[in-house]
């Protein structure tokens, strides 16, 4: 068994109230940090702990809060990213629902170390029934002093809130939730400037994903050191994991950063398998962006070695070969799955999701989307499979944020690893119907 | 002309909107938008007609057309009428591994609608929606602030009486 | 003041400026614009058309730029060096900008108000394919009205957000906006509501393409029938400079002046737009410089007035 820091004590008996929380050790890390430490000596164990960000970008989260500009007097403020709507992606949502206080802690916490007086939880609408968790859970820490004036009677005071957002996956980006905070259409920010620098209302903001900030609280309780000496090399800590697709035990895992793929998938602590004694064909290991592996490429690196659950080994040999860690959404598919399919579907999700504001995303999604449609339904041709690794190839790096990216490459992954699965359905368009494609969703956005 | 009808929220409502736009600063008050817009939905009937929403911009002394942009860029608001009970189906990825488009197949011919339309007694409309980051748990659908999970078709027929019994 | 090398060409500009501007500053090679517009705050970084190459991010730091950034809202360092039109990856990443403008575009030109003064036209002729590899249903949009002066023509709309840019910085309250998202954005008033205010005039002449038109000019000619010349009145709300659209002796129709990259030189009222269309309404200054590679030049015509006589140099 791994060491848990962040699901513990998911399963004891009320750890979702406050004194529950307490009685197994919660709010330990608020009175170590804001009676014995300083901001900075709490940023520097988060720096030496080796976070990197849980939201996708792998960040290190030490650096990114050295970033803040503290020049000004302007206030300054601390976002907790709690979007979540990456497909495959359900942690922040189980850590939120199990466990609301240690995201509560982890939030005075870092905002002490970062000196904001107000801070925001956005928390994505579809998750409304969390939100009601987190604001009772905002109000027994009011009620017990840890929020508030004065905490504690530090003279440190902070204000927490919870801010909905209301369905949009592009307000996970960072610039794009600020918009979304400040009442407006989530629309990314061109950069620069960053948020360090100019974000909530043009203030100096750091945006961090609810992981990441929890994780924050065992840094604090056990020493930055003490975090870094779980997982390899860059890759420390622990990370949740979100199973989900053709496997034995969908859910998420908290595992030590290094455990190896085919252990996480194959153990009984975590997958059990693939359903139905089926076989594996391929994986998506880091969040529906992130690219596709095939099964030949994903338990062994390019010199042989097993492929880790790290930043780096998912992503070594590059797109070539590799993938990314991204956010832990671990998707499997099973041999029966159809390649083309899913890339179809994720790629109805970047259409639905783009913003529309920049022409490569606004109009490639789209077209990259009524191309997969074509094929899937067998009415594609040769051709079209060149044509959409050109269209993938001509938004990947030109548009304003990286959701082009993320909805360039899964497209991408899908031709370079099942061009045959493309080919397949081009040739045999009468045989793709399997009993499972049994509806043809709207082509239009729905707006219902 | 259609009847002037009063748009106003519930003072219960109203309080809640005090307490919203108190999370921000004060010159800030365009940031309760979304949240404000949420409680507008819900106590007016599930979607948001211009009226409301212009209702809205005068209560946080912004322009309808603000109000506008905002509302029909984000999913969950609904900008023409929907039935009492709104079933949001997740169709993406992980969920479509496991069934889910026979759920939404299975919701079309037991509610006799197709996806995007709602029944004629006004009772049910059906969605689909993009993950709802219930993956683990699928095949999955939303109702209000609701997640029904694991779901077999017993189990919807179930979910679907309830939600009958209870709104009418 | 920072140096920035942009396609070999050495310059140095104020700090704070960007790339595109210092590429103005040079004046050839310039990347295009679709979105960005000097004059209105906040514009630009959205079409991708201007992607330029930082090989060399600064003396500082010679790093290059992992991605092509937009050089129209990215600002020099000193030492940058910069590659527009000797990029190939330039090139061919603005060859997709393009196409990607135009698989939903409508391709009216021919019963385009805009045609013969339209960014999209030029664009398309400088980077376009020849046969366009999109083989779905064009984007169309229900029309709306939004009053008597201006067109709304959606279909043809690329979403540079200039317009809504210049109700929000010009007129005291903005009507209209983008609404929906991605797609199926739309530039609308949601309601049916008339953009009618001193300066929304102004919308037509930010419109890089046709969709927002002079209704009081829509059908009257082609742009290319009708000659440019530049006039003055004493204009109580505005600067009174215009650029009047003449076919034979008849004052078709009214805009700002622009300058080389097709911008304003200075916003106009809607009185003088779409009020004042008689010649004796003005003083007239001269011919208007146009572009050489404007289809306007193609036209040689007979002036309808005596010329003052210092400007008859020019215009022989
Ligand atoms: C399109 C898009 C969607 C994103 N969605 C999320 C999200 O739902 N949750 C999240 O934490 N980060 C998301 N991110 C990453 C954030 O932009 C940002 O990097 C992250 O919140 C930073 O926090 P971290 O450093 O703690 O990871 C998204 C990024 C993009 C481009
Ligand atoms: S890449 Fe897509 S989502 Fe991001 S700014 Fe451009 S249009 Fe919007
Ligand atoms: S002109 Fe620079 S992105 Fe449009």
């Amino acid at each position: 068994m791994g060491r848990k820091l962040l699901l513990e004590n998911l399963d004891k008996p009320e750890i979702n109230t406050i004194d529950g929380y307490i009685k197994y050790g919660g709010y330990r890390a608020l009175e170590k940090a804001l009676k014995s430490m300083t901001p900075d000596e709490v940023t520097e164990e988060v720096k030496k702990s080796g976070l990197r960000g849980r939201g996708g970008a792998g960040f290190p989260t030490g650096m990114k809060w050295s970033f803040l500009d503290k020049s000004t007097d302007k206030p300054r403020y601390l976002l907790c990213n709690a979007d979540e709507s990456e497909p495959g992606t359900f942690k922040d949502r189980l850590l939120m629902e199990k466990i609301p206080h240690l995201l509560v802690e982890g939030m005075i916490v870092s905002s002490y170390a970062l000196g904001c007086r107000t801070s925001y939880i956005y928390i994505r609408g579809e998750y409304m029934f969390i939100l009601r968790i987190l604001e009772k859970a905002i109000a027994e820490a009011y009620a017990k002093g840890y929020l508030g004036q004065n905490i504690l009677g530090t003279g440190y005071s902070l204000d927490l809130h919870v801010h909905p957002g209301a369905g949009a996956y592009i307000c996970g980006e960072e610039t794009a939730l600020i918009e979304s905070l400040e009442g407006k259409r989530g629309n990314p920010r061109i950069k620069p400037p960053f948020p360090a620098i100019a974000g909530l209302y043009n203030c100096p903001t750091i945006v961090n994903n609810v992981e990441s900030i929890a994780a924050v609280v065992p840094i604090v309780n056990n020493g930055g050191e003490d975090y870094a000496k779980i997982g390899i090399g860059k890759s420390t800590g622990t990370k949740l994991i979100s199973a989900s697709g053709n496997i034995n035990k969908p859910g998420v895992y908290e595992i030590e950063l290094g455990v190896s793929v085919e252990e996480f998938i194959y153990s009984d602590e975590y997958c059990g398998g693939i359903a139905n004694g089926l076989d594996i064909k391929a994986c998506v290991p880091g969040g529906s962006s992130v690219p596709i592996l095939p099964k030949d490429l994903l338990f062994k690196q390019s010199d042989g070695s097993p492929r880790l659950m790290t930043y780096e080994s998912l992503s070594e040999g590059g797109f070539a070969t590799g993938s990314m860690l991204g956010s832990g959404g671990f998707i499997v598919f099973d041999e029966k799955a159809c390649i083309v399919r899913n890339t179809w579907n994720f790629a109805r999700f970047y259409h639905h999701e783009s913003c529309g504001q920049c022409s490569p995303c606004r109009e490639g999604t789209g077209w990259m989307e009524r191309v997969l449609h074509n094929i899937e339904y067998g009415h594609g041709k040769m051709e079209d499979i060149d044509l959409l690794w050109d269209i993938q190839r001509k938004i990947e790096g030109n548009t304003i944020c990286p959701l082009g990216d993320a909805a360039a490459w899964p497209v991408a992954a899908a031709i370079r690893h099942f061009r045959h699965e493309f080919e397949y359905h081009v040739k045999y368009p009468h045989r793709v119907f399997d009993a499972d494609h049994v509806y043809q969703p709207e082509m239009k956005m729905q707006t219902v | 002309m259609t009847e002037a009808k009063h748009i106003e929220l519930s003072p219960e409502a109203m309080m809640e909107v005090g307490r919203i736009i108190s999370h921000y600063p004060a010159d800030k008050q365009k940031s309760a938008l979304l949240p404000v817009l949420h409680i507008a939905q819900k106590e007016f009937g599930g979607w948001l007609s211009s009226e409301s929403m212009d209702y809205v911009a005068r209560l946080l002394h912004i322009h309808p057309i603000e109000v506008y942009e905002v509302a029909t860029f984000y999913s969950m608001f609904n900008t023409k009428p929907v039935g009492k009970v709104l079933i949001e189906v997740c169709q993406t990825g992980p969920c479509c591994l496991n069934g889910a488009e026979k759920i939404v197949s299975y919701l079309e011919k037991k509610l006799q609608i197709k996806v995007g339309e709602t029944t004629r007694d006004g009772m049910f409309t059906l969605k689909t929606v993009e993950c709802l980051g219930a993956c683990g748990y699928a095949p999955m659908f939303q109702i209000g602030e609701t997640f029904y999970e694991h779901l077999t078709e017993e189990k919807v027929d179930n979910i679907l009486l309830e939600m009958r019994n209870k709104n009418s | 003041m920072p140096k920035v090398t942009i396609d070999d060409i050495t310059i140095e500009v104020p700090a704070g400026t960007t790339i595109l501007e210092a590429a103005r500053q040079i004046g050839v090679n310039v990347p295009p614009a679709m979105c960005y517009y000097s004059k209105l705050k906040g514009s630009g970084g959205k079409c991708r058309v201007c992607l330029v190459k930082v090989t060399k991010g600064s003396d500082k730091d010679p790093r290059p730029m992992p991605k092509l950034v937009a050089s129209c809202r990215t600002t020099v360092m000193d030492g940058m060096e910069v590659r527009n039109v000797t990029s190939p990856e330039v090139i061919e990443a603005r060859r997709g900008v393009v196409e990607f403008l135009l698989v939903n575009h409508p391709l009216d030109c021919p019963i385009c108000d805009q045609a013969g003064e339209c960014h999209l036209q030029d664009l398309s002729y400088d980077h376009g394919l020849s046969k366009s590899r999109y083989d779905f249903e064009r984007r169309t949009f229900e029309r709306i009205d939004i009053g008597d002066k201006i067109q709304l023509h959606m279909n043809r709309c690329i979403l540079c957000y200039r317009c809504t840019q210049v109700a929000e910085q010009l007129t005291p309250e903005r009507k209209h906006g983008v609404l929906y998202r991605g797609e199926v954005s739309e530039i609308s008033t949601f309601i049916a509501t008339a953009v009618d205010n001193e300066f929304s005039g102004n919308m037509i002449d930010v419109c890089p393409v046709g969709a927002l038109t002079d209704k009081t000019f829509r059908f009257k000619s082609r742009v290319w029938f009708t000659k440019p010349m530049y006039a003055h009145r004493n204009c109580p709300t505005c600067s009174g400079k215009v650029a009047l659209w003449y076919q034979g002796e008849e004052v078709l129709r009214v805009t700002s002046r622009k300058d080389k990259w097709g911008e304003s030189e200075g916003f106009i009222c809607n009185e003088c737009r779409f009020d004042k269309k008689n010649t004796s309404d003005w003083t007239i200054e001269g011919p208007a410089p146009v572009d050489r590679h404007s289809v306007i030049s193609q036209n040689h015509y007979e002036l309808p007035y005596e010329l003052p006589v210092n400007q008859k140099k020019l215009s022989n």
